[in-house]
């Protein structure tokens, strides 16, 4: 014991790794991911129930994209932010905690917020990407959304005894 | 219990973690190009093992690593040295455990596990797992580990795999959320050696299997949940009495489902709840009965709702006072031998408790025994408070780097003048409580939001 408080994070079988996500509405933004080097997520259209719009901006350089799932570009998009980005943002905010987010996105904005990532983001002027990255996020979410389509077991699978539950809040 | 016992040094274990230490720091570098210090660290690692069969081939795996001559065979032999170490440990920290309860184990070894099916699938899982070894935990990127995405997917929809698959995609899971391993302030070592070293014997080995059957009642004390992002178990720990008169034995029941990252808290437990109906049975404090119970000689029950029946009223309290010092422990099969797999159900009374900020402990018989309040679920009524007002407690006694502690299952306390047991898993079954009401309305949402998204998109 390091501290006297607990196992030595670099030698406990158990370290805390990942913080929890937090739980948060769907309805909005179904998925949100820090993955591939970018923040990459899915936002329903307010509009038109079959449609959604795949959204990503890459770490560091901040290049955004948001084209529809049907790889038509997002009207909004045009050389900034789009409103699908925004929510976005903030949605990844609410499931990971601003302080991981940006973190990935190499940003430090004055506070942890969803609004604060995003001007921080915009003010260095990020260029508009193509949208390369939407197939491969819309079949991340796709993976993802699958997972409910997975079935259970009461075979034991004593390998989750390394993932315990934490109380911690990020 | 004599928690005394828990405080006293176990010989030759410092060393065993020593040598255990040591590979896990040549992990970290990686070991394409090793240097002289990984070599002898290594090198170490083979010493300890020089006493056993493996002593040869690990000697070899070193030999190879050393020259950057290193393929798939002898990262094993390196996975199979650590997993071995750390199975001497294990059992003597067993056999502590048992004096300290005095709770003798089953008799006997778990027979040798059966050789895992759907070699192509584990051919690619080890080759992944043979390219992390050769980056080491410092030389992980993107690429490399997006590389397990395809061979996680092909196994998750396969029960059979699904061991080796939640494992693989909790670890790719942190990796990935690591990188580039070059920039990162601290590596969990010894945790990612452990997966490593856990997912390389998976691929040779699938695991026990339900060697007999179980008839009788089963009484529940509580239950441990398991989670990473994408994978949640939920565990309950009994006591079972065999209908035939033989001697009562600590029995588990599991339950797992893999799950979008979105599903948390209640949510995990309306996922998991259909599929063990002795969930339900524990939050209405019942007993089941079980008739012909597919069982492993692990213990572990293989729930099917077809061979149990409700049973009579169990008060977990009165289980845990009664029953639970005569019941017999299970032996893990000998390559899931690990300190981590170390859950051994225990009670505890007339202990005080020391509160230094977040950290409890249980003074019992003049001895300190850490609280690890950070496993108890979110999704339920137990908390840290509950437990630092207790007067009795079920608990699940484990060990991690050097120490003891126990996890609560549930407490007796008092609530308003009131004595009160408080169960940590009480909404594993359902809940009326009102916060437990308004985080099951909050999960059935998102998963209906996730099911109305997949129905739209997931089938075009």
């Amino acid at each position: 014991m390091s501290d006297g408080r607990g196992p030595d994070w670099e030698r406990s079988s158990t370290a805390r790794v990942l913080p929890p996500a937090r739980p948060r509405k769907l309805a909005k933004v179904p998925f949100v991911e820090l993955a591939d080097g970018r923040l990459q997520g899915v936002v329903s259209s307010g509009s038109d129930i079959g449609r959604v719009y795949v959204s990503s901006v890459e770490a560091g350089s901040h290049t955004f994209a948001c084209s529809t799932n049907n790889n038509r570009p997002c009207g909004g998009a045009r050389g900034m932010f789009c409103n699908h980005i925004l929510a976005m943002v903030n949605e990844a905010v609410l499931q990971y905690g601003g302080e991981r987010v940006a973190r990935y996105l190499k940003v430090e904005p004055d506070e942890p917020t969803g609004q604060a990532i995003a001007r921080d983001m915009m003010s260095t002027r990020p260029s508009q990407g193509d949208s390369a990255a939407a197939a491969t996020v819309f079949s991340q979410f796709l993976r993802h959304l699958a997972y409910l389509e997975l079935p259970p077991t009461t075979a034991p699978l004593p390998e989750m005894q390394w993932f315990p539950p934490t109380r911690a809040v990020v | 219990m004599r928690a005394d016992l828990l405080d006293e040094a176990i010989p030759g274990l410092d060393e065993a973690m020593a040598a255990v230490d040591a590979g896990d720091q040549a992990l970290v570098a990686g070991l394409l190009r090793p240097q002289p210090a990984q070599v002898a660290a290594l090198t170490e690692l083979a010493d300890a093992v020089a006493a056993t069969p493996l002593a040869g081939r690990v000697a070899e795996a070193v030999e190879k690593v050393a020259a950057g001559a290193a393929s798939e065979d002898h990262f094993v032999a390196i996975a199979a040295a650590r997993t071995a170490l750390l199975g001497s440990v294990h059992d003597a920290l067993t056999a502590r455990v048992e004096e300290a309860t005095g709770r003798s184990g089953d008799a006997g070894i778990a027979s040798a596990a059966r050789e895992a099916r759907s070699p192509n699938v584990l051919a690619a899982a080890r080759s992944w797992l043979s390219d992390l070894a050769r980056a080491g935990w410092r030389g992980i990127d993107h690429d490399l580990v997006s590389g397990a995405g395809q061979v996680i997917s092909a196994m998750l929809p396969d029960p059979a795999l699904r061991r080796l698959a939640a494992l693989l995609d909790g670890f790719a899971a942190e990796l990935a959320a690591s990188c580039p391993g070059a920039a990162l302030d601290r590596v969990p070592a010894r945790r990612w050696g452990d997966l490593w070293s856990r997912a390389m014997m998976l691929t040779l080995s699938a695991g026990a299997v339900p060697a007999g059957t179980a008839t009788g009642r089963v009484l529940p004390l509580g239950v441990d949940l398991h989670e990473h992002a994408t994978a949640a178990q939920a565990q309950v720990h009994a006591v079972f009495e065999p209908s035939d008169g033989g001697p009562p034995r600590l029995v588990r029941a599991s339950v797992s489902v893999p799950k979008p990252d979105t599903v948390l808290g209640a949510g995990i437990w309306q996922l998991l709840r259909p599929h063990l109906s002795l969930l339900a049975a524990v939050g209405d404090g019942r007993s089941m009965d079980l008739d012909g119970m597919p069982v492993t000689e692990e213990g572990d029950l293989v729930w099917d709702d077809e061979h149990a029946r409700p049973g009579a009223a169990a008060d977990a309290f009165a289980t845990a006072r009664v029953a639970l010092a005569t019941a017999t422990a299970p032996v893990p099969a000998p390559l899931d031998r690990h300190p981590a797999r170390i859950a051994v159900p225990v009670f505890l009374e007339g202990y005080t408790v020391d509160k230094d900020g977040d950290a409890l402990t249980f003074t019992v018989a003049g001895h300190r025994l850490p609280v690890d309040t950070d496993r108890v679920p979110s999704a339920g009524p137990l908390t840290p408070e509950a437990v630092a007002a207790s007067g009795a407690c079920i608990g699940l006694l484990r060990w991690d780097d050097g120490t003891f502690t126990v996890q609560p299952l549930a407490v007796e306390t008092t609530i308003k003048k009131k004595a009160v047991a408080v169960h940590a898993g009480a909404w594993a079954g359902g809940t009326t409580d009102k916060n437990g009401v308004k985080a099951e309305k909050a999960a059935t949402d998102a998963v209906t939001v996730l099911r109305e998204r997949a129905g739209r998109l997931l089938r075009k």
